[in-house]
């Protein structure tokens, strides 16, 4: 405990210290003042317009999530209790270049009505993830793989009864095999149920920049045979209605002729990934890229705060004093992390909160973000500044340098980043992310990235390679075998 | 003059981390330009890569090393009291800030000429087999290529240049662990708050401005139309840079006390 109190003394008393780190908290916020970016805006002076699109907010989901809702859609009411079944012989692209991507989709949905971003759940065929059960925008439960044909058609059934909407798949329309169950909330009394098909555009990287890639993509249609559709608990005389579902679509629509219903439909209808390309959708930890620049503060500091010692001889007496060499070091540790924590909020709450206003009041549209996810990104930016100052801290023990540890930490913290976005190709960027410290900026990351959207997720447009916690974990093992190390070599070594 | 510069070559010389450093900015810069010429790929649908970058990543890395030499070139002195010895002996202390930078810019020219020749020799050995042929439109890397032969002298300049920054910065700040925080701070933060100004007017001004995206402008071989600054203008900025630091470092180095 007093050793504890000592170095907070020591930390305390060195004006420069406590100018380093006061200024860690002031950049972190300063820099997300710094935004300027306005929806609509040019890339460039004299470059091309980016135009209104995206700069709406797009809807959001049952969940809060924001999502992407856009298909055609042939329905018929469906009361509490119902079920609706059909068999798809084809799959095939509409118009427009090449193939289907390998989400498009069709099959049967029951949802709680043609507003984007209803409660729903579908049961459905794809270009190239076979069958699947989808609800509400983020559930995906895979059913049995490989293409539909009329040679090998499919079989789907959903069964509703109440909130509870089950889904079955089957070869034959005789053996079924169930695949899900969703339970959603609010589902009104008289949904809707239905035959649906969207296919989203087609999307293709085309450069890799320092402000992220920019993406040409082109919107691709897919049309679905349907035969055998059968709809259970029907008010009688109800007939077939098209529905564009958030906008209309060149090509979409509907063709009913002698049981086989045809259904054209553009779009997805699955959570929104935000791209850079299309110039909306902001995600909040962009709030938070001052932090880099508070990292370097406090890793400067937590380097002189360890090799100041050496420097002055002033670590004899402080041996002295606390002769038990690891307690030394634990305080040491302690004072900067809580220090350097403190400041991280401190810079990380004013960046986000006066942040997203700003980039509210020039009509950019912020991702929304569940309130655990915001604080996690809040709370694990100053946790990051915590570690990274503890691993400068040991290091500067381990190598008496200051100049070995603070160039150590800053290149293996802000070098992989940077080559993802500027040098290196995406599979060498990824490992990169897994294996050095830099993992740990994923803890800022608020969107994840789905696997039944396609996308661009590169680091540069917001999305690591591992999860937020994961990402942590590898900064956090460096520094506890940092520190491992360096509390050994403290014991072993004469000071 | 020439005693100052005969001066600072003995203590460099003989203090026992510069050989290691130098040698390490050319392992670096090598290893790193080879890994990621291991990596890149140019399938057979065409690919965005720059060879000659490509080549060149090393530098992204080994501007760092440099970053050390420099800075503890002076700031080393400041930490052993070493400086007041040099300053008895030397009273100009301009003269010796400009003998140290001679010294320093003279061995990370040489270190990193044989970087940078390592780098595009990997280039070349490796590139061809990655699909970076002919046939996708890539000429064999060479040095007699014109815009090659640019980026690789000017990635030598761009070192060279890193390491007089370096020095100024150390001899305004006097500390070792402050002077390379604001130094690669400014190289490698600067890209990242780009990232955060996002799409507009104010991200491509800092790209033009920022020593290291307007300096590594210089590596760039094909889509020139696209770079925020053009190459040697790019270059010309981080020139400013080194010219600012060193003459706010020289006059402070003449009102602080040593």
């Amino acid at each position: 405990m007093s050793a504890l109190r000592a170095e907070w003394v020591k930390f305390l008393t060195v004006r420069g210290w406590v100018i380093g780190i006061v200024v860690a908290a002031l950049v972190t916020a300063g820099i997300a003042l710094l935004n300027h970016s306005t929806c609509g805006g040019a890339v460039t002076p004299g470059g091309p317009q980016i135009t209104g699109v995206g700069c709406a907010a797009p809807p959001a989901g049952p969940s809060g999530v924001a999502v992407t809702d856009r298909y055609y859609l042939v329905h018929q009411p469906l009361p509490a209790s119902g079920s609706i079944t059909t068999r798809i012989t084809a799959l095939n692209a509409g118009q427009g270049p090449g193939g289907l991507p390998p989400w498009s989709k069709a099959g049967i949905i029951i949802t709680a009505g043609t507003r984007p971003g209803s409660a729903y759940a579908a049961m459905l065929v794809t270009a190239a993830h076979g069958v699947r059960m989808q609800y509400d925008y983020t559930g995906d439960i895979a059913g049995r793989p490989g293409p539909v044909s009329a040679a090998s058609p499919r079989w789907l059934r959903l069964e509703r009864s109440g909130d509870t909407v089950t889904g079955y798949q089957s070869a034959d329309g005789t053996r079924w095999r169930l695949v899900g169950t969703a339970h959603l909330a609010g589902l009104p009394v008289t949904a809707e149920a239905g035959l649906f098909a969207s296919s989203p555009g087609s999307s293709q990287v085309t450069s890799q920049s320092l402000s992220g890639s920019s993406a040409g993509g082109a919107m691709t249609l897919a049309t679905a045979t349907f035969d055998h559709v059968a709809l259970d608990g029907a008010r009688p005389g109800s007939r077939w209605a098209g529905s564009p579902v958030g906008g209309p679509a060149s090509g979409a629509g509907f063709h009913q002729a002698g049981g086989v219903v045809t259904v054209t439909g553009a779009g997805d209808i699955a959570p929104y990934v935000g791209d850079a390309s299309d110039g909306g959708g902001i995600p909040l930890e962009r709030t938070l890229f001052g932090a880099a620049a508070g990292l370097i503060a406090v890793i400067v500091v937590a380097a002189m705060f360890m090799t100041a010692e050496y420097r002055r001889g002033l670590i004899r007496v402080t041996l002295a004093a606390c002769p038990r060499r690891g307690q030394v070091l634990a305080a040491k540790a302690v004072v900067i992390a809580v220090a350097a924590f403190a400041v991280g909020l401190a810079g990380a709450v004013p960046a986000v909160v006066v942040g997203e206003r700003l980039m509210r009041s020039r009509g950019n549209v912020i991702l929304p973000a569940s309130t655990f996810t915001e604080i996690r990104a809040v709370g694990g930016t100053a946790l990051l500044l915590a570690v990274a100052a503890v691993l400068t801290l040991a290091l500067g023990a381990l190598l008496r340098s200051s100049a070995a540890a603070v160039t150590a930490v800053i290149a293996t913290l802000f070098l992989p980043y940077l080559l993802t976005l500027v040098a290196l190709p995406a599979g060498a960027a990824d490992w990169l992310l897994r294996l050095t410290p830099a993992a740990a900026f994923a803890i800022q990351q608020t969107n994840p990235a789905y696997p039944q959207v396609s996308a661009s997720y590169t680091p540069g447009n917001g999305y690591f390679p591992l999860a937020p916690w994961a990402g942590f974990g590898v900064l956090v093992g460096y520094t506890a075998l940092a520190a491992l190390l360096a509390v050994i070599l403290l014991r072993k070594r004469d000071a | 003059m020439s005693t100052a510069v005969h001066a600072e070559w003995i203590k460099l010389r003989t203090a026992p981390g510069t050989g290691w450093l130098l040698a390490a900015v050319i392992a670096v810069t090598a290893a790193l330009g080879t890994a990621a010429d291991a990596a890149a790929r140019c399938p057979v649908g065409g690919c965005q890569l720059d060879p000659a970058k490509t080549s060149l990543t090393g530098i992204y890395l080994g501007q760092a090393i440099v970053v050390v030499l420099a800075v503890t070139a002076l700031s080393g002195e400041y930490g052993t009291g070493m400086i007041r010895v040099t300053f008895a002996a030397m009273p100009g202390r301009a003269v010796v800030l400009a003998a140290k930078a001679a010294v320093i810019a003279a061995l990370v020219l040489a270190a990193g000429t044989v970087a940078v020749l390592g780098s595009v020799l990997a280039g070349r050995l490796i590139l061809p087999g990655h699909g970076f042929t002919a046939r996708h439109g890539y000429l064999l890397l060479s040095l007699a290529e014109g815009p090659v032969l640019r980026a690789s002298i000017g990635s030598v300049l761009y070192l060279g240049l890193i390491a007089l920054l370096s020095l100024g910065i150390a001899a305004a700040v006097r500390d070792t662990a402050a002077a390379i925080g604001i130094v690669l701070g400014l190289l490698y933060v600067a890209p990242v708050i780009t990232a955060v100004l996002g799409r507009s007017a104010a991200a491509r001004h800092l790209q033009q401005l920022a020593p290291m995206t307007a300096g590594l402008a210089i590596q760039a071989t094909t889509s020139l139309r696209s770079l925020p600054i053009g190459p040697w203008a790019g270059l010309g900025v981080l020139a400013a840079w080194a010219a600012a630091a060193m003459l706010a470092g020289s006059l402070l180095l003449h009102l602080h006390d040593a």
